[in-house]
């Protein structure tokens, strides 16, 4: 073969863009260029967080396909009597819209990070981390009206498989626990935002650095409702 | 914090005291003599329990103070501690941490103090596994594997207290091998020198960069399994557990699975066993070329190879569980899916016994346990492709057979690269040269020691001998010859055991008394032998991070004046 084929069957078979991956990496010092160390970091974080999600899942799915008593029926346990009507799902209908709103704030505020201005930045994710808090509140109602009213223990409840209770107090405990986490993480950066920490630094990199955890967990949470909430 | 290295004087965390540059510090060499030392302590435990368990098994009845209940104990905490808390925390957070910047022309990891806390919870990590021993009912005695029901519940040894420390330092564990695996990626995906390109980093890098990311994807398997033994210890939940008879009563827990412990322990399980290989791989791959004056046979070949066994490794677990219960249909795909994995290790050692073959060879003490391990690996890699065939490991499930192997393929061969990559940095990293007759002797004792050891076992174990059994007793279907090889085992265990003083002797005497070393004593051409200080100093290069123009492994180039051309030399 020629020494010239290669490269024009390269140009001819490779698309740019699968030739700009390949010159990213097999280029020297980054594999990812000009990105921020800490959003590389971010991203592999997430992917190994991504299993953590997916074991829970997982284990969550193999033990209802392998619980011997009926599983309960989520649209009857997580209903809401309001106004006298049973109305199914409603509570987890609206902490799911809160959360994917909160996204979109968040989404926002980096958008006006990237513009430098620094008082929509943090009123904007100051607004996500309420958002996050909300969400958290009614978890907490939830959980409550769960443990209180309908008599649901980690160890059995009175509708069915005791593994009900235990894979949905671990699961949306721990997307909570992620959630509380991302509200903390959220506040810290919108005060450093506030006082002028990145504009002195002239980067605002934390601040997308954030909103890609904190997309994931909002991510994290549609999986969770398809699969434990809709099922 | 900069974004990109193309600045040769990025501000440093600069220590001000000695507290903050030798015990908080956030120096990866620091950090990685940090790891090692607290690994090779715990390892020494683990090494002391082993000492133990053949003293039962080679003299049953002598030692009346091992009682049954105290020998699974050591065989659990054993286990876990060598595979974990040794071998994971020495490959990755030792060498890791000291390897990666100065191979990769780095001045440090990209986030110190996160690299400083990883170590920090490592740390904490041991000591809620050692605090294990001396809760009440002793630490866990359910197998390093903590397959549940067993391991909590009455009659397994540990079951109330010891299981928790065990999980909760596992929990822990996971924790900081996660906030060390991000910087040793990221390090190596964007923090390389100049002229480092991912093809000519040294094969040591390759492999813990590997091991590294396939670490990130299946410790989150442990975290969670051990998550949900926790929740059915302390909550009552049954995830694991199903409804059972234990000690004469019904226990309250039902429609648990046992199985999906053993496939979530089992997905970050088989994992990790390459999560000790890929490290040890590709030190030893640079510990061959170096000391046989040759560049790696199939460097490509041997990159591909890492990563295809990373990603092989993911698709394998379920060949640990043919005997489990599990479907039997699944033994078909992971005994196929094992065995395919046997090509790209081949092709690797093929490559290492080419890389061999007619070099220049230094028989040094770094060489010799590179070689030994070549032996060893082959020779536990063959008796995998037993064990990796559900027909022929049926029978031999749970024998000594399993102990010789796995002690052969993932105990004895890591550990002699370990040994080897310790005498062979050892140079660098305190600037004084170990002495060499101890090195040989020690190197001898423990590879002939260890064949010692572990052909007898294999035997055993073809013989039915169960592994884990506190004594055999009077079992008919055991001759007497079982019995001479367990003392012949244990009286061979004892002397390596021994043995192993003359290392730390070594090393430690070497460290005060040695002679000076020379920055490049055996002539590598990998960057950390081109330091400007030896030990290499804060910031690792001084004023200017080097720049590199070739691969590591240009030993022995017709018409070049040396016997080797380092990395950052242009080409001509």
């Amino acid at each position: 073969m020629s020494r010239t084929m290669p490269d024009r069957q390269d140009r001819e078979v490779l698309s740019p863009t699968l030739r700009e991956i390949a010159a990213d990496w097999s280029a020297d010092q980054e594999v990812f260029r000009h990105t921020h160390w800490g959003k590389a970091m971010m991203w592999i974080f997430l992917l190994s967080d991504t299993f953590i999600f997916s074991c829970f899942l997982t284990g969550y799915m193999t033990m209802r396909a392998s619980a011997v008593e009926p599983w309960p029926n989520t649209a009857e346990v997580f209903a809401l009597t309001i106004g006298g009507q049973s109305i199914p799902l409603i509570l987890i209908a609206i902490m799911t819209f809160v959360l994917i709103s909160s996204s979109g704030t968040m989404a926002m505020a980096v958008n006006f990070g990237y513009r430098r201005d620094k008082r929509k930045t943090a009123t904007l994710m100051l607004l996500t981390a309420l958002f996050g808090a909300t969400f958290v509140g009614m978890q907490a109602f939830e959980w409550s009206k769960l443990i209180l009213e309908e008599g649901v223990r980690p160890w059995g409840n009175p509708m069915g498989a005791p593994q009900f209770g235990a894979s949905f107090f671990m699961i949306t405990g721990f997307h909570g626990l992620h959630v509380s986490c991302g509200v903390i993480l959220l506040l810290i950066i919108a005060s450093k935002v506030a006082r002028g920490h990145y504009d002195r630094s002239g980067d605002y990199s934390a601040v997308e650095i954030a909103g890609l955890y904190w997309h994931f967990v909002d991510l994290v949470w549609v999986f969770i409702f398809a699969f434990f909430y809709l099922w | 914090m900069a974004t990109t290295l193309a600045d040769d004087l990025r501000p440093l965390h600069h220590p001000h005291s000695w507290v903050t540059r030798y015990v908080w510090s956030q120096d990866h060499k620091v950090i990685a003599i940090q790891y090692s030392v607290t690994a090779i302590s715990i390892g020494l435990v683990a090494l002391t329990l082993s000492a133990l368990m053949r003293l039962q098994l080679g003299f049953p009845g002598v030692f009346p103070a091992i009682q049954p209940d105290n020998y699974l104990q050591f065989v659990s905490m054993h286990g876990m501690i060598m595979v974990v808390y040794l071998l994971t925390a020495l490959l990755l957070g030792g060498f890791g941490n000291y390897l990666i910047p100065l191979m990769i022309g780095a001045r440090d990891m990209v986030f110190p103090f996160v690299n400083m806390l990883s170590f920090w919870f490592y740390l904490l990590s041991v000591i809620v596994l050692v605090v294990g021993f001396f809760v009440p009912g002793g630490p866990t005695g359910a197998g390093w594997t903590l397959y549940p029901p067993q391991a909590i519940s009455e009659g397994t040894p540990g079951h109330q207290w010891g299981i928790a420390t065990m999980l909760v330092s596992l929990a822990i564990f996971v924790v900081a091998f996660t906030m060390g695996g991000l910087n040793y990626v990221t390090t190596v995906l964007q923090a390389r020198t100049r002229g480092m390109t991912l093809m000519r980093m040294p094969l040591s890098v390759w492999g813990i960069f590997t091991a590294s990311v396939m670490g990130l994807l299946a410790f989150p398997a442990l975290f969670v399994a051990a998550i949900m033994m926790l929740f059915d210890h302390f909550a009552g939940t049954s995830f694991f557990m199903p409804m059972m008879q234990s000690m004469g009563r019904v226990t309250p827990t039902e429609g648990g699975s046992p199985l999906l412990f053993q496939h979530l322990f089992w997905f970050f399980g088989h994992p990790e066993v390459y999560i000790v290989a890929l490290p040890a791989f590709g030190i030893v791959s640079d510990l061959i070329s170096v000391h046989a004056r040759r560049n790696i046979f199939g460097y490509r070949m041997m990159v591909w190879a890492i990563t295809i066994i990373g990603a092989l490794s993911f698709l394998v677990w379920a060949h640990h569980m043919y005997v489990s219960g599990m479907n039997p249909y699944f033994g078909f795909f992971f005994a196929t899916s094992t065995l395919i994995i046997a090509i790209p290790t081949a092709i690797k050692v093929y490559n290492w016994l080419l890389t061999l073959w007619r070099g220049d060879i230094h028989l040094r003490v770094p060489m010799l346990f590179a070689i030994a391990f070549i032996f060893t690996f082959i020779h536990g890699g063959l008796s995998g492709l037993f064990l990796g065939n559900v027909s022929v490991d049926v029978p031999l499930s749970d024998t000594f057979f399993v102990v010789a192997h796995f002690h052969m393929v993932m105990g004895v061969s890591p550990v002699l690269v370990i040994f080897g990559a310790i005498y062979h940095w050892y140079p660098k990293i305190t600037g004084r040269m170990w002495n060499e007759t101890l090195g040989k002797l020690h190197f001898w004792i423990t590879f002939l020691g260890a064949y010692a050891i572990f052909l007898p076992m294999h035997y055993l174990g073809i013989l039915g001998v169960p592994r884990r059994y506190y004594a055999l007793g009077e079992t008919g279907f055991i001759p007497e010859s079982v019995h001479l090889a367990n003392e012949w085992i244990s009286i061979a265990a004892l002397i390596v055991f021994a043995g192993q003083s003359l290392f730390f002797v070594n090393m430690i005497w070497s460290l005060f008394k040695g002679p000076r070393a020379d920055p490049n004593p055996w002539g590598a051409a990998s960057l950390e032998w081109l330091t400007p200080q030896t030990p290499p100093a804060h910031g690792n290069w001084g004023a200017k991070l080097p720049v590199v123009y070739r691969w590591a492994y240009d030993y022995s180039v017709p018409g070049a004046p040396r016997d080797f051309i380092p990395q950052t030399e242009p080409r001509a």
